[in-house]
């Protein structure tokens, strides 16, 4: 009942304001006609699992912390509470062992959710997510399927320095055999981690720690128990006409941030959310750079060989190389291992005036 | 009706069954009836000269990159399928072609995988160490990786309440990878019903037990898992103890470690002679005295369960199928181009798929 009482205490704090306990009761307010919810990106993919789990009995959530502690970040908060040791199971700390685990399971016919505390540690039992997963179904000629959802938080944090901060993106997003998909928003977590656990193929779901505890407005539509994202597809946050922004998990609200200053002086930027790393969408990219002429990316990761440094040779190839009026230019995270003093730290991500100071260099202003 | 009987006799094994954590062992007395001891002849003979055609066809250059052969070990994929039910559940390593023939895949299909023709069973696509089939999950590259997967397999035993158990294969090299001992830890923790079988051929490549472990006792090595250490060049008694080891793991007691001591004629796998590391001498020793198929042979013939005749005319008949299979995996021929972006996904709609230059776009269907 404790929930419940931080909960009503959240409630004072906004007209519109609404609170999703899973467990418990949910209730929302009506402001004139509309129905609007706030969701944090945590209870977002609380609810996706919670759905998912009721919905196919094979599905399972295996990690560490997942069960009786709620989740290491609270994302698996009451499932266990309601699913019970069968479906929701505390692993010990053995990465490459569980990650192997869940893999197997998956080739038996269940649908293994296996958490990674962040995709850090992911790096102890990459070569179960890459040869025994993602690799299976192609060398097996389709005889073995993998249906498998690895997902935790992926890229920077606030302090926890540079072996706990690292973007995986690119990493995962190099191979083929696996869908790689990075949420934004909570509609975004609700629908793409909804299609991952449907999804009869591996999939890598990185999650931001930073936007957990985001809130976010949800349409009904977007809390429909069946409403999912389609893997492979972007979304438009806001069109412009002048410049694209393209970019993918917790740097979309940079970038929209961004484009509301950049509105002040005349400048619309149009921003693209990935939503999905692997297979990417290639298409909304060429689309909108046909009509603006200059593009922007911009990732929180590492500048070598990465999800913006892909997107620069596409785009290359394509037919939207010839309505570009400048080179693509890539706003990432700083070339360095992640330091741990404030200062530091804030200056080795991208920051809204970076992606400001781009877009006036690549408009000639 | 024949005029063999159907015996019943109980065999010595040349080494004692070590136990660990357990009270007792499997039956140290077998039932072989006439039928079953010429099945196990029958598939451990064919198995033998399916890896020995394989041995030609590579140095044909027929077969190309990594084949790691079996012969000498028959009595354990034989012993170990005879000891557990097609439903159960079973998983390997690299030295996989033994393990795809009991699981149930043609040795056409297998000759075939191995060539790199269409008519593989993976189509081509996945060669010597990628074989998959019903109840069967290969066929594993990584050393140590399958084993993780073989207690995933477990638990989705376990989780589905079907009462079936999955073998889950490694050998003395790889038994230690960290990752066998995090699946150790979680296979007790939860109790899942998994037979980790050790099969020690005492080399792991070129170097030794003695040079690999500090502890060359492979049953012990699960520590608080309970385990067993049995002669694994007679398939009667790794028929026994597997069918212990299962019927421990049905009855919901958590998992159990087996170690079947074996020998491989050939090397590591076709590029290792198999002779720098050990000597002509202890292989041509083995051959003569632990041979599993000339052990079988000798038994039932000397029980009167079956003639030498007969015996000839199975060997006759099985080379007569390993020629077909060989002529088919030679003639076939190989993957059409259009399936090589195939398969990437299951059940999904076609997509495509960049293929060496930008203009390159192929197709991939699943």
């Amino acid at each position: 009942m404790s929930s419940l009482f931080s909960s009503l205490k959240m409630m004072t704090k906004g007209a519109m304001r609404c609170v999703l306990i899973t467990n418990h009761l949910k209730f929302f307010e009506t402001i004139g006609n509309f129905q609007l919810l706030q969701v944090t990106v945590r209870d977002a993919l609380n609810q996706a699992m919670d759905e998912e789990l009721e919905r196919d009995e094979r599905v399972f959530l295996l990690g560490e912390e997942v069960a009786q502690y709620d989740g290491a970040y609270k994302v698996s908060r009451g499932l266990w509470k309601k699913y019970g040791d069968k479906r929701i199971i505390d692993t010990p700390i053995s990465e490459m062992g569980f990650a192997g685990i869940a893999v197997g399971a998956a080739m038996a016919g269940l649908r293994p959710i296996c958490e990674f505390m962040t995709f850090n540690f992911s790096m102890q039992a990459i070569d179960q997510v890459i040869n025994s997963a993602a690799k299976t179904c192609y060398m097996s000629a389709g005889l073995q399927a993998v249906p498998i959802v690895f997902r935790g938080p992926n890229g920077a944090s606030a302090g926890v320095a540079a072996q706990h901060s690292q973007c995986f993106a690119a990493w995962y997003g190099h191979c083929p055999g696996l869908k790689v998909v990075s949420p934004w928003n909570s509609e975004d977590a609700r629908g793409l981690l909804k299609s991952a656990i449907r999804d009869d193929n591996p999939v890598v779901v990185l999650e931001n720690e930073l936007m957990y505890g985001v809130a976010f407005e949800v349409s009904e539509q977007g809390l429909s128990k069946d409403f999912t994202i389609p893997i492979g597809k972007a979304k438009v946050e806001r069109p412009g006409n002048h410049v694209t922004l393209v970019s993918h998990s917790r740097m979309v609200g940079h970038c929209l941030d961004a484009a509301a200053v950049l509105a002040k002086e005349g400048i619309e930027c149009e921003v693209i959310n990935l939503r999905t790393i692997r297979p990417l969408d290639v298409e909304t990219i060429e689309a909108s750079v046909v009509k603006t002429n200059h593009l922007i990316t911009v990732e929180g990761g590492w500048p070598q060989f990465g999800v913006g440094a892909e997107i620069c040779a596409r785009i290359m190839e394509g037919p939207a190389f010839n309505y570009l009026d400048a080179p693509v230019i890539r706003v990432t995270g700083v070339d360095i291992p992640m330091p741990y003093a404030k200062i530091l730290e804030d200056n080795s991500t991208p920051q809204i005036k970076d992606i400001i100071f781009s877009v006036k260099k690549t408009l000639n202003m | 009706m024949s005029k063999y009987t159907i015996g019943h006799y109980s065999y010595q094994p040349q080494t004692k069954c070590e136990l660990h954590r357990l009270d007792q062992g499997p039956p140290t007395q077998a039932l072989l009836t006439r039928e079953q001891g010429l099945k196990y002849y029958r598939t451990m003979q064919t198995m033998r000269r399916m890896e020995l055609k394989a041995d030609q066809l590579y140095k044909q250059k027929i077969i190309r990159g990594f084949c790691h052969l079996y012969d000498g070990q028959e009595a354990c994929a034989v012993g170990i399928e005879a000891g557990i039910n097609p439903s159960d559940h079973l998983i390997t390593a690299y030295r996989a072609h033994g393990y795809t023939y009991t699981r149930g895949v043609s040795v056409k299909e297998i000759l075939a995988e191995l060539t790199g023709r269409r008519g593989g069973v993976a189509k081509g696509k996945g060669g010597s160490m990628h074989m998959y089939a019903k109840h069967f999950y290969g066929g594993n590259g990584i050393v140590g990786a399958q084993v993780p997967l073989g207690a995933g397999l477990a638990l989705a035993c376990q989780y589905k309440g079907n009462n079936e158990v999955c073998v889950t294969l490694y050998g003395d090299g790889a038994a230690n990878q960290g990752q066998i001992f995090e699946s150790f830890n979680m296979a007790a923790l939860w109790k899942l019903p998994c037979i980790f079988i050790c099969e020690n051929n005492k080399y792991g490549m070129g170097t030794s037990v003695e040079r690999a472990s500090a502890s060359t006792d492979y049953f012990k090595r699960g520590d608080f898992i309970p385990g067993l250490k049995v002669d694994g060049m007679d398939v009667l008694t790794v028929r026994e103890a597997t069918k212990f080891a299962a019927d421990y793991c049905r009855s919901g007691k958590g998992p159990i470690l087996m170690e079947l001591e074996t020998y491989r004629y050939h090397g590591h796998s076709m590029s290792d002679p198999g002779v720098s590391y050990r000597t002509r001498e202890e292989i041509q020793e083995v051959r003569s005295k632990s041979d599993p198929i000339s052990m079988l042979k000798d038994r039932m013939i000397s029980n009167n369960m079956a003639s030498l005749e007969e015996i000839k005319e199975i060997d006759v008949e099985i080379r007569k199928e390993i020629e077909e299979a060989a002529q088919f995996a030679t003639s076939d021929p190989e993957p059409p181009l259009e399936e090589l972006c195939n398969h990437i996904f299951y059940n999904e709609p076609p997509m495509e798929v960049r293929g060496t230059n930008p203009w390159s776009k192929l197709k991939s269907i699943s």
